[in-house]
């Protein structure tokens, strides 16, 4: 034995160090970068103020999602059809000059593979384990899932990476989250995170990278680790990580990005090293029981205020810690719920399928399934399926997937961020409720007043039918584990 | 970046504390695809009360802003330290500031000067009628009263605003260590 055994996370951050200083700081190499509309036009601003160029073009990626209406994009000749708001046409617009200005490849907001940028990463093969990747864009802790250390920056660190390739980073400490065992019937992996992040807080996982590891884990599809990995944000931590395994490798063979040929076995043959070495001590561990949890639902504005769909409405008075306790009264006041409330008894207006958390063709089988042969209730107003990507929506109607959804009463759309946020015209209006698959339930992130509810695809489906929050399990036979 | 050494001039004697980044600049105007004219939606809610101190001719264009304790907290938006640049701030004092702003004013050459509120208290009384110079080289901030005020800063900080040093340009001058990394990493990981 020539080195001590280290955990994923220390050997990919060890082999991207390019300089250190004495307080510890890293000049940390950035292999991948994912630019959108939104936090990348200032960034751009600054190099061309300062008459600086993009240092590896080659290493971008730009794709528009984030304000991007998800209602048709071209009209019957096949012409663009304009934005009509006009910031968020002109942060388009910018972007649509920027790329070609710097030399980024853009995927076109009518191109076929445009869609959400953590989408995108992984379905073009942009995402590889071991790299490093950064985004504008806080849930970029998605692309984890594929063994790829992977975070949200700001504006001047887009900037950074532009001009440089580079970031100053101090090195985070690590927290294995463990999870064993067969997750149950109608249990998914965003029940699960949720569940996670319901234990450990919104701020649990503050100054770590999480891995994400045990035999649930391992037996979970690429697209399930995506949705696991993505919410690690929402427990506080910098990034998430899970090691790459034979299912990831099925998973990026002959993707349009990803290496070929006697490229694809070199990569291989090195990602199979990364995993975490037998005896590496994590900073922190926390196991999970996977058939211990059942789907899971929000009832609070932070994710951590999470309860099993079963469960009721928290009494404010039960939360130990004061601030948590004045935190948790605002929420159901902003919320309209009362403590002691049944959370199935909940009823909702809006269901939004999509986000980067949950718009990918499994994510779509799923709640097709539950929705196959039903019609949404008559109490909802609004329910939208927004698949992650255009290469999703295409394969989901190939499937025949769109008409299950439109047949019950869903709208169908294009791709894009859609009411995961309200920057876009998809907005659930103030004082009204959603079942929404996206990835934070903070006061106004669906629109001024919007009351969220996460759930998973399964969950959001079964709420679309019966009209109030429903146990997924009791409608698809009364099976419970 | 234009180097930093002396800032003087009027202050706006603003004073408040918690002033989170939603009141330096609010949301509406994170739309935008500049940083420049961001200082229109600076401090626009408080530009509503009448008597404030933006509106006031007495300090048009004055380059640095007093303020109270926990100076730009909450949402971590870089549009703060834009607004107040474009505003034509070059300087804040205040008895603390959330770390997310302060990092944020640095890198786009603002200073954030740390004082406690005993010596607030004296700036802004002298901010009403008369201007107040920042010394960065020295570390003072003194008044025509012969206030003498000396402030810590972190040493990296200084050196970079001193020399008008950004963080890109700082890393630029490292490209031989980057390009090295590149050549190594083009050999071991040619599929990168
Ligand atoms: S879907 Fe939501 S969380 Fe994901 S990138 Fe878009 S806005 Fe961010």
């Amino acid at each position: 034995m020539t080195s001590k055994a280290r955990t994923l996370y220390e050997k990919i951050w060890n082999a991207h160090v390019v300089d250190r200083r004495d307080d510890g700081t890293c000049l940390i190499y950035i292999d991948r970068h994912l630019v959108h509309e939104v936090t990348s036009p200032q960034a751009f601003e600054g190099l061309r103020v300062a008459g600086r160029p993009v240092r590896r073009p080659d290493l971008t990626l730009a794709v528009p999602d984030h304000n991007l209406p998800t209602t048709a994009r071209l009209d019957a000749a096949g012409k663009r059809i304009p934005i009509a708001d006009p910031e968020s046409a002109a942060q388009l617009a910018a972007l649509e000059a920027n790329a070609p200005a710097f030399g980024i490849r853009y995927i076109d907001a009518s191109a076929p593979e445009q869609g959400i940028v953590h989408v995108v990463g992984p379905e073009q093969g942009f995402t590889l384990p071991g790299c490093t990747l950064v985004c504008g864009d806080s849930h970029t802790a998605a692309h984890g899932a594929l063994g790829a250390l992977a975070f949200g920056i700001g504006t001047s660190e887009v900037e950074h990476v532009l001009a440089t390739q580079t970031l100053l980073l101090k090195q985070a400490k690590t927290m294995e989250i463990r999870v064993d065992g067969t997750l149950g019937f109608g249990v998914g992996p965003k029940d699960m995170i949720l569940a996670v992040i319901g234990r450990i807080g919104a701020a649990g996982g503050n100054g770590h990278v999480i891995e994400y590891t045990g035999s649930t884990i391992r037996s979970m599809s690429i697209e399930g680790r995506l949705t696991v990995s993505n919410m690690s944000i929402e427990a506080g931590a910098r990034a998430g990580l899970i090691a790459p395994d034979d299912a990831t490798f099925a998973y990026l063979k002959g993707r349009p990005m990803a290496p070929r040929g006697a490229d694809w076995d070199a990569a291989v043959a090195y990602w199979r090293t990364l995993p975490t070495d037998a005896g590496a001590v994590y900073d922190r561990t926390e196991i999970f029981d996977a058939a211990a949890i059942s789907p899971s639902v929000t009832w609070g504005t932070s994710p951590e205020d999470v309860v099993g769909i079963a469960g009721v409405v928290p009494d404010p008075e039960s939360f130990a810690d004061p601030s948590k306790q004045e935190a948790a009264r605002k929420s159901l006041d902003y919320m309209g719920l009362q403590a002691g409330q049944r959370m199935q008894d909940v009823a909702v207006e809006h269901i939004f399928i999509g986000s980067c958390t949950n718009s990918r063709i499994e994510d779509l089988r799923a709640a097709a399934a539950v929705v196959n042969g039903r019609r949404i209730a008559g109490g909802i107003k609004q329910a939208l399926v927004v698949p992650g990507s255009g290469l999703v929506k295409r394969q989901a109607e190939q499937e025949g997937i769109d008409r299950i959804f439109k047949e019950a009463g869903f709208e169908w759309r294009e791709p894009g961020c859609s009411a995961c946020l309200g920057m876009n015209p998809d907005k659930v209006p103030a004082g009204e409720r959603c079942a929404s698959t996206s990835n934070r339930n903070f006061v106004g992130r669906q629109g001024p007043g919007a009351r969220t509810h996460l759930v998973s695809p399964a969950m959001a489906a079964a709420a679309a039918v019966t009209g109030r929050l429903t146990d997924v399990r009791d409608l698809m036979g009364g099976r419970t584990a | 970046m234009k180097p930093v050494t002396t800032i003087s001039g009027r202050a706006y004697p603003f004073g408040r504390k918690n002033v989170d980044t939603d009141v330096i600049i609010p949301a509406r105007w994170l739309k935008t695809i500049s940083r420049a004219g961001l200082g229109r939606g600076a401090f626009e809610t408080v530009r509503r009360e009448a008597g404030n101190v933006f509106d006031d001719p007495t300090y048009a264009g004055a380059p640095i802003l007093i303020a109270g304790d926990n100076f730009g907290c909450g949402s971590s938006r870089e549009h703060a330290a834009w607004a107040l640049g474009d505003l034509g701030i070059g300087a804040v004092i205040a008895p603390s500031y959330s770390d997310i702003f302060s990092g944020n004013a640095f890198k786009n050459g603002i200073l954030t000067v740390v004082l406690p509120q005993p010596v607030i208290d004296r700036l802004m009384e002298v901010a009403r009628t008369h201007p107040i110079e920042i010394d960065l080289e020295r570390q003072m901030v003194t008044t025509p009263f012969q206030d003498r005020f000396a402030f810590e800063i972190d040493p990296f900080r200084k050196h970079c605003l001193l020399n008008g040093l950004d963080e890109v340009g700082m890393t630029m001058a490292m490209d031989a260590s980057i390009s090295a990394f590149e050549a190594q990493r083009a050999a071991s990981q040619p599929w990168l």
